[in-house]
Order: C-alpha cells, then sequence, then structure tokens
C-alpha cells in the first residue's frame, strides 16, 4: 500500500520555495493542541440544538414550545415564525424562476427535506437542549414528495416552492462551435441515452458548528467557527439580518476537513446569531452526524440524457451533444452556481470544438447540495471520460490512442477552448505515458490472463482529470446578468514587529492544506531570512484586516490568490525595509539587499541592520531616526486578470488556473458476486510549481481517497418518501485502511504562466479515481457480457446487475454510420 | 480493563486522567467523551460521528484503546485513562514526530485518535507490518490522507523502537 513513488521536480528551485519544509501546523495538531471551534467555551453558554423534519415535504400547522421552555435549565427556543420577521429570505444568486425561492434560517410555513431544521432549542447542556427538543411540539401536513430530479421536472409533480412556479431553478443552451455541420461530416455518430453522476460528499470528520457571541454595547456579533469561506457567509448573513458586513466578525483557527461542504452553513449561522441576541448569552452548536448527511452539503447529482458524439474515421472527436439535469435539492444555498462552473471543463482535457450541452437544474425533496471537491467539473469530466471509453469500446479504438489523440496538445499551450477558457499549460500526453509507466501497462494483457486462471476478470481504467482553480466570479453573470460579481481576490499582511519578527496574517480559512507552511516559505525566499523567522498566524479573522469578499478556502486557489497576496505584500515590506535602511546608510534603495536576516549595503556587509533594528524604528525607538519611516506593515489585495465574459456567448476566461491529472487502476472482479478490487493505482499530477512537494503529493493521495469512496462505498441514497438510506458512517461507508489499495504517485510541473510563482491551484483533481475505477470495471465486463458504466458510483451489487444483465446498460448505447 | 456498574442518576467518579486524579459528579448518560472534553477540558480528543465509526475519540482506558464515546464516564470510574495530551510531555513521542515526518496529517482532526490507536498498537507489537497497522488503525477514519502516510508513519515509528 505504501509503494509511493514521485518523480524528481522539473522545476530547479532555490531557497524554501520548491523544498519539503516540515509542516508549521503538525505540532499542535499531534499533542492534541489544535483548537477547533468546539474546543472553545464562554462562561454562561448554551448549547443549541436544532428539531428537525421528519417528512421530506410538508405543511407546518403549528409549533408549540412551551413544554420545552418550561424545562429547568432551557434558556430559550427560535422558531420559523420569528426568524421570518426578524430577517428576511437570504440573497438568491440564480435569476428566475430560482431566484423566487425563499430561504430561511429555519423552516417558514413548509418543510423540504427530512432533517430540515424547524426549532432550535438552547439549554445549559447539549443533552438537556436535546431533551427538550423533544417535548416541542410541531403538526404537520404532508404533501407529496419527489426524489428524481427527472420527475420533479415533469408536469403535474409536487412543487417544492410555489413562488418559483415550479421545480426548475434555472435553464440554459451552451452551444459553441457549429455542432450541427459536425455531425452532418461524422464517420460515426455514438449515442448513449443515459448517463447519472451518483449523489455524494466528502463527509468532514469536523462537523459544521460555531460558537457566537453578541456584544449589544456594539451590536456586534463573534463568530468563532468552521465556515471555510467567510467572505461569501458574510455577503449572505449580513443582509438577511439587516446589518452590515462589519457586525459580523468571523473567526476561525483549526478546521477538521472542509472540502467545500463547510461553505453553506450561513443559515445556521443566522439562527444562532438571533439566538445570542435574544437571550443574551453565547450560544454554541455543534452539528451531529447524522444531521450533516441528512442536511448539508450534498455533491450534485447529475443526469446526462440523450448525449451523441461526432466521430471522424481516425478517431478525431468533433462534437457532442448531450442535455444535463443537475439535482440541487430542497435549497438553492450555493447553486446554481453548479450550471456554469461545469463550463471551466467544457471540452475536458480534449480538442472539442463543438459542444452543446442543454443544463437544467432541478429542485428536490432532498438535502440542498452545495460545492464538494470537484464542485460541478468532477460530474461533467466524469461525463467527458465516460464518452472516451464508450466511443473506444463501442467503435474499436485503443483507449489510450484515442486519449492520445484527442488530448489538447502540449504545442497548443497556452490554449483556449470553444467557450474561451485559456488552459495554461501542460502536457497531457507526457502525464499519460508517466501513469502507464507507474502501473506497468505494457503487461496488462499478462495479467489479465493469470487473474482469469484464478477464475477474476482484470480490467484496466484510465481517468483524465482537469481542476481548474481561481475563478472568475464574473462567470456567475452567465447564469443572471443582474449579478455584480467579478474576478476573485485574496488578502495578505505582513509586517515587521517590534522586535523584528516577521508577522503574516492571510485571509484563508485551512483546513489542512498547509497554509501556515506554504506562506512562510514564500515570505522566507523574499526577505532573504530562515523560515523559522516568519510566523504566520494561525486561521482567520476578520478583525486583522486581512480579508476581502472573496477570501476564504475552496476552489483550488490558495498557491495562485492566497501566495499572490503573501508575495505582493512581502514585496511591498521588503521595499519598505530596503528604504529604512538606506535612509540609515544614507546610500541609495539599490544599495540594500536582503539577505542572511539583515538589510545590508551589498557593497559593504558590515553596514548591516538586523531586522529587530527595522521593527524597532518605526514602533519603538522613534527619537533620532528618519522622520518619516515606512510602517514595516504591508497589506497586498491579490487581483487576477479577468474580465467579465460575454454573456450573450457565454465566452470568457472562467478560471485562471488548469492542473491536471491522470489516474489509472487495475480491478479484479469475481464474476459471481460482483465483488471486485482494486489492486493496483497511480496518479499523476501537474499543478505547475510546486511550493511543497510533499504536501502536493498529499492532497493527490487524499482527492485519491475520496474518489474511491465516491466509485466504491459512498452515496446519499434516498427511498421514495425522501429519507436518507446512508445518515451516518455506518451505512454510508467511507474508505478504512483496509480499502486502499497500492498507490504510486508522480509529478510533473507545468508552471503557469498567469501566477505570480507559477503555481496552480489544486487539491479537487480526485475525481479521476472515479472516471478509472468506472472504466476499469467496463473493461473488466467486456468477456463477460460487456455491460456499460453509466453511473459513476459502482457498489458490488451493482457490478452483479451488470454481469448478470449486461443488456440493460448495452440497450443505452448506439453506434450510428 | 475493568468497567464499573452502570448507574442511573448523578454519580461521583475518580478517574486518572494523564496521571491527575479527578473528582467530579456526571450524569449517570454522560459520554466520556464529553466529560473529558467538556467537564476536564482535555479537547484534544476530538468527535466526528455518532455511532461509534470514526475513532476520532479515542483514548487509553487502563492501558486498552477505546472509543470515548461508546463509554460512559461513569463507566471510567477509578480508572486510568490516557488521551493525546498525555503521549508525551513538550517533547514529541518518536510516533508524533513520524506522523509529522511522513505527512500523516493534514487537517489533524483524526490524529489523536490515530495516534492513541498506533501508541496501542506499538504497545502490544513494537515493529508492526503494514498489513498489522492497517488492521490496527481500521477503527479510525481520516477524510484527508486516504491513509497512506499514516501507515507509512507507524510502519516507521515501529521500526524506530523495535
Amino acid at each position: 500500500m505504501t509503494t509511493v513513488e514521485t518523480e524528481g521536480t522539473t522545476t530547479l528551485q532555490k531557497g524554501f520555495v520548491g523544498q519539503n519544509v516540515p509542516r508549521r501546523e503538525d505540532r499542535r495538531l499531534v499533542q492534541g493542541e489544535g483548537v477547533y471551534f468546539d474546543d472553545v467555551k464562554r462562561h454562561g453558554m448554551g448549547y443549541v440544538h436544532f428539531l428537525r423534519s421528519p417528512y421530506a415535504h410538508a405543511r407546518i400547522t403549528s409549533i408549540d414550545v412551551s413544554a420545552a421552555l418550561e424545562l429547568p435549565g432551557v434558556y430559550g427556543t427560535l422558531t420559523g415564525d420569528e426568524v421570518a420577521i426578524l430577517t428576511d429570505p437570504f440573497f438568491q444568486i440564480a435569476a428566475e424562476p430560482g431566484a423566487s425561492v425563499k430561504d430561511f434560517a429555519l423552516a417558514v410555513g413548509k418543510v423540504r427535506y427530512v432533517g430540515e431544521p424547524v426549532v432550535a432549542v438552547v439549554a445549559e447542556t447539549r443533552e438537556l437542549a436535546r431533551d427538550a427538543s423533544e417535548l416541542v411540539m410541531v403538526d404537520y401536513d404532508p404533501l407529496d414528495v419527489v426524489v428524481d430530479a427527472r420527475k420533479a421536472l415533469e408536469d403535474g409533480a409536487p412543487v417544492l416552492h410555489e413562488d418559483c412556479g415550479g421545480n426548475m431553478s434555472y435553464t440554459g443552451v451552451w452551444e459553441w462551435g457549429d455542432v450541427d455541420a459536425a455531425f452532418a461530416e461524422a464517420d460515426h455518430v455514438v449515442s448513449i441515452s443515459e448517463l447519472h453522476f451518483d449523489r455524494f460528499n466528502s463527509t468532514p470528520l469536523e462537523l459544521d458548528g460555531a460558537l457566537v457571541e453578541y456584544n449589544r454595547g456594539t451590536g456586534q456579533w463573534t463568530i468563532t467557527t468552521n465556515n471555510q469561506f467567510p467572505g461569501f457567509a458574510v455577503i449572505m448573513m449580513a443582509p438577511a439580518m439587516r446589518v452590515g458586513t462589519d457586525k459580523l466578525r468571523m473567526v476561525t483557527q483549526d478546521i477538521g476537513g472542509g472540502f467545500g461542504n463547510k461553505i453553506t452553513s450561513h443559515p445556521q449561522l443566522v439562527a444562532l446569531c438571533l439566538l445570542a441576541r435574544k437571550l443574551n448569552r453565547p450560544v454554541q452548536w455543534t452539528e451531529w452526524r447524522t444531521d450533516f448527511h441528512q442536511s448539508m452539503s450534498h455533491g450534485n447529482e447529475r443526469w446526462f440524457l440523450d448525449t451523441e458524439v461526432a466521430v471522424k474515421a481516425d478517431g478525431t472527436m468533433t462534437a457532442f451533444r448531450t442535455k444535463a439535469i443537475d439535482d440541487a435539492g430542497a435549497y438553492l444555498r450555493y447553486e446554481p452556481l453548479g450550471g456554469v462552473i461545469w463550463s471551466q471543463v467544457a471540452a475536458g482535457m480534449y480538442g472539442w470544438r463543438n459542444i452543446r450541452l442543454e443544463f437544467t437544474q432541478a429542485m428536490t425533496n432532498k438535502a440542498p447540495v452545495s460545492p464538494n471537491r470537484g464542485y460541478s467539473r468532477m460530474q461533467h469530466l466524469w461525463f467527458t471520460e465516460r464518452i472516451i471509453d464508450i466511443v473506444a469500446h463501442e467503435l474499436g479504438f485503443d483507449r489510450v490512442e484515442l486519449r492520445k489523440k484527442n488530448y489538447v496538445q502540449p504545442g497548443q499551450m497556452p490554449y483556449e477552448t470553444p467557450n474561451g477558457c485559456v488552459y495554461d499549460s501542460g502536457d497531457y500526453p507526457r502525464a499519460l505515458d508517466l501513469v502507464l509507466d507507474l502501473i506497468g501497462y505494457d503487461t496488462i494483457e499478462q495479467r489479465r490472463e493469470e487473474a482469469a486462471s484464478r477464475g477474476k476478470l482484470l480490467g484496466f481504467g484510465i481517468g483524465s482529470t482537469l481542476d481548474s482553480g481561481t475563478n472568475n466570479f464574473g462567470q456567475s453573470q452567465l447564469l443572471n446578468p443582474e449579478l455584480q460579481f467579478s474576478g476573485n481576490n485574496e488578502v495578505a499582511t505582513v509586517k515587521l514587529d517590534i522586535f523584528g519578527e516577521v508577522v503574516v496574517t492571510l485571509g484563508t480559512t485551512p483546513q489542512g492544506q498547509s497554509h501556515e507552511t506554504t506562506a512562510a516559505q514564500v515570505v522566507a525566499d523574499i526577505l532573504g531570512c530562515d523560515v523559522d523567522l516568519v510566523h504566520v498566524r494561525a486561521g482567520h479573522d476578520s478583525y486583522w484586516n486581512s480579508h476581502a469578499g472573496f477570501s476564504g478556502t475552496y476552489a483550488s486557489q490558495f498557491a495562485v490568490t492566497g501566495l499572490g497576496a503573501v508575495k505582493g505584500a512581502t514585496e511591498e515590506l521588503a521595499r519598505q525595509m530596503k528604504t529604512l535602511a538606506s535612509m540609515v546608510f544614507q546610500c541609495s534603495v539599490d544599495d540594500i539587499e536582503l539577505a542572511d536576516g539583515f538589510a545590508r549595503m551589498k557593497e559593504n556587509a558590515e553596514a548591516a541592520l538586523p531586522f529587530m533594528a527595522l521593527g524597532a524604528i518605526p514602533n519603538a525607538n522613534n527619537a533620532g531616526f528618519p522622520v518619516d519611516p515606512p510602517p514595516m506593515n504591508a497589506r497586498f489585495v491579490y487581483r487576477p486578470p479577468f474580465e467579465v465574459p460575454d454573456k450573450e456567448r457565454k465566452f470568457g476566461n472562467l478560471t485562471l488556473t488548469y492542473s491536471m491529472q491522470i489516474h489509472a487502476c487495475v480491478v479484479e472482479v469475481d464474476p459471481e458476486t460482483g465483488v471486485y478490487e482494486l489492486v493496483d493505482y497511480a496518479a499523476v499530477d501537474d499543478c505547475g510549481v510546486r511550493v511543497n512537494p510533499k504536501i502536493v503529493e498529499g492532497q493527490v493521495m487524499g482527492a485519491t481517497a475520496h474518489a474511491i469512496g465516491a466509485a466504491m462505498f459512498e452515496v446519499f441514497a434516498y427511498d421514495d418518501e425522501g429519507n436518507l438510506l446512508t445518515p451516518n458512517f455506518y451505512d454510508y461507508h467511507v474508505p478504512h485502511t483496509l480499502d486502499m489499495p497500492p498507490l504510486k504517485t508522480a509529478a510533473i510541473e507545468s508552471p503557469s504562466p498567469f501566477t505570480p510563482l507559477g503555481t496552480k491551484g489544486m487539491g479537487e483533481g480526485g475525481g479521476g479515481g472515479i472516471h478509472c475505477i468506472g472504466a476499469a470495471l467496463q473493461d473488466a465486463l467486456r468477456s463477460s457480457g460487456g455491460a456499460v458504466v453509466t453511473s459513476s458510483h459502482n457498489p458490488y451489487h451493482r457490478v452483479w446487475e451488470m454481469l448478470r444483465h449486461p443488456e440493460r446498460s448495452r440497450e443505452k448505447v448506439e453506434v450510428k454510420g | 480493563m475493568r468497567v464499573a456498574a452502570t448507574p442511573t442518576s448523578s454519580q461521583i467518579v475518580t478517574v486518572t486522567v494523564n496521571g491527575t486524579a479527578y473528582e467530579r459528579e456526571v450524569p449517570a448518560r454522560r459520554l466520556l467523551v464529553h466529560f473529558l472534553r467538556d467537564d476536564l477540558d482535555l479537547t484534544g480528543t476530538h468527535i466526528g460521528c455518532d455511532t461509534g465509526s470514526c475513532g476520532a475519540c479515542t483514548v487509553h482506558l487502563d492501558g486498552v484503546a477505546v472509543k470515548s464515546c461508546a463509554v460512559l464516564a461513569v463507566q471510567a470510574d477509578g480508572a486510568q485513562v490516557t488521551t493525546v495530551e498525555g503521549l508525551g510531555d513538550d517533547e514529541l513521542t518518536p510516533l508524533q514526530q513520524s506522523f509529522s515526518d511522513h505527512h500523516a496529517l493534514q487537517c489533524g482532526y483524526c490524529t489523536p485518535g490515530m495516534l492513541m490507536s498506533a501508541s496501542a498498537l506499538l504497545a502490544e507489537n513494537a515493529s508492526p507490518t503494514e498489513e498489522e497497522v492497517k488492521v490496527g488503525l481500521q477503527g479510525n477514519i481520516c477524510r484527508c490522507t486516504g491513509y497512506w502516510n499514516i501507515v507509512e508513519a507507524v510502519v516507521a515509528a515501529g521500526k524506530g523502537s523495535a
């Protein structure tokens, strides 16, 4: 399992950037001294428990909290009726019809999924709050339920949000090139009637929550939380609460995993704010695991219907068209952004110039979706990889050669896709060769025979995937032209403190991505000091003034936006330090260098000021020194170079960088039972310059594990009544140690020409694992009925069904011409 | 491991945690993990589920690795408990250092439980094989690392102490 091989760096590095500098975060975390939100306590705080809906769809006819309030030790309650008076509905990203969704901190009038918070109860202990919630009487009038996005769009389906006039939140046609001409000129057309990407999420081990304090004197809330996108949270919360954003102080330190799933906790945070004010005491909420599974941040489930692919005789794929139906669940907490984000990778890693995709999103009586590692791109890239393998199998092309022929080629970089996105750099064929080497592709047929001799069906699969990073939020205007978001930003401050300490603050909210370490590496190289002299504050605090509207940690961008801000601020501090030294030494700034922990004259190393002296002059030792010393304090906002996309053509650059991963695996299937095992696995990553290769590899490994889980074990399955069948870690099996295959990794570095450090955002390439496992299963089943893999999630029973009834999937595929 | 009888109302318990004896009145239903975190403020022990599945709350109870969400505080009456805070002094133990050296943690949330399970394993088997480590850690969920580096770290720590 631990056979890990890594190709050496291809970019020579001097200094700390590029080195495996040990992680700063580790010492406190291995000693149990991390500070997660749930570790923070306040005198007299009350514990919050949310009473949740047992129905997937029902009218609330009455709520009676009186018995709960009579229980000794209960501090108070909050109901939807109060919320509807005290707050406005959350701002909706969607244009009509989704814009008419009314979403509040608690259910108002109706419940729309099992697990939806209905009443909040606060008590002096968590056990008491839970007991008291059972004394709350809620009467429901059950309504018909719809859990299938396709049925939700049919006439006569139960409607979740009456104001929307139906269950559709967004629909749009995305078309580039000349699709009809490409099909007219095709030698083959392969049609696939139905593909389905299943619902799952990354289930971070730490659950959502917050400690919220209200200061009556200032009208300000302090929210100690693990929300991973505080910039977005306050944009949602402040208008709903009718206060300015500065009234919401967001604080994090350590966060126990996020993966996008901790972006949309704003409804619960608003409920906590209202309770802290109402009860005039700090309130604390920690979500239960069952609550998380039932209600928080599922990944987007998506159907691809009536797909057609135009193929030339030599295997060149010229066009595809399809209808995507996306299942948003019951509310639009970050949606319908998934309706545009897929288009960052519309053509996948391939040279398709003609694409038509009708995207329609439906609301259903299931938990609301929100970003999940690989958000919306993973679903689409799985679709493009399914196309490649199905076309290869149906038309008899070699899967490796078909990929190499259709990949965007290294000589084309930077490459503009048909919809105006720019792939910044990369060498996809070389990466494929590397992964084939790692997995021993040349021995696959021998291994297949050997496995057959043991009665096993061996299959090999490839999954190519892109990790587009650093969003241009202007893409939101392709869904709703009225929105006023565009570009992106992140902030850092760097200062020299009184004793010359280098102090860095970030706007980000890391959840394991090692920002304290990698930021220190960048700062140390610029200031010419040891990395251990750089103190990067842990976490995020909006009182630090080191944040902007897009601050947070999400969507593969820290190495670009976060470190871009760190670099900018540090370069400004370096300029200030040199200027101050030049004032002291009465010389030109150009005569000063920063090296070995000093600001010194290049030609006279004896004329050197230690950082301590530089820090003291503006901070503590003012008299007799230069009258107007630079402050030794710099704040920098990094803004990537973006323009607002063309809304008519749905054309423009939607993300700044494109990392790439190619995964390959070998499976062995038991033809009697459908049980299969991953017997070999390899992943090659290219995310440009790697600031800390070991940390990059850790991200690749983690994303791979998520993909293995999603492909084999993890699914949020519902019954027809809208009950989640996998509401805890018993039923929702995440991979354990014994589930993990042997893994080989390698990395190549194609520096981004567009970013401050040549880096690219990364960490979300794990979808490659979902793609390659499905491809390997399809390959394994070729000799046993030839079933086609049409789902992203393939547990053993589904493989067994494919073995027993290959015709059920085979009839979904047809070749014309 | 001695497990006390289960009472139905509050009871005074005496528990020695990381070498310090504590006497506290606790409700009969309070879980050991909440006793450690809320009553004793030892927040290194974490909670990641409500079904005894994730292992983030693993501690040593009289030297045996247990999930402290599956033990009532009153059942620990008279017992010796070790939490992650009691693993080493200011210096990292070889196992803790090995976790850092092998990048066996990212967010760090599962790490205390992993360390407690792994240290219990190493106490029984000073040089476990990769397979033995995988079996020993199968009750602990990590969502960041994919386990490869964790298994490596424990195997390496074992070799170091052999």
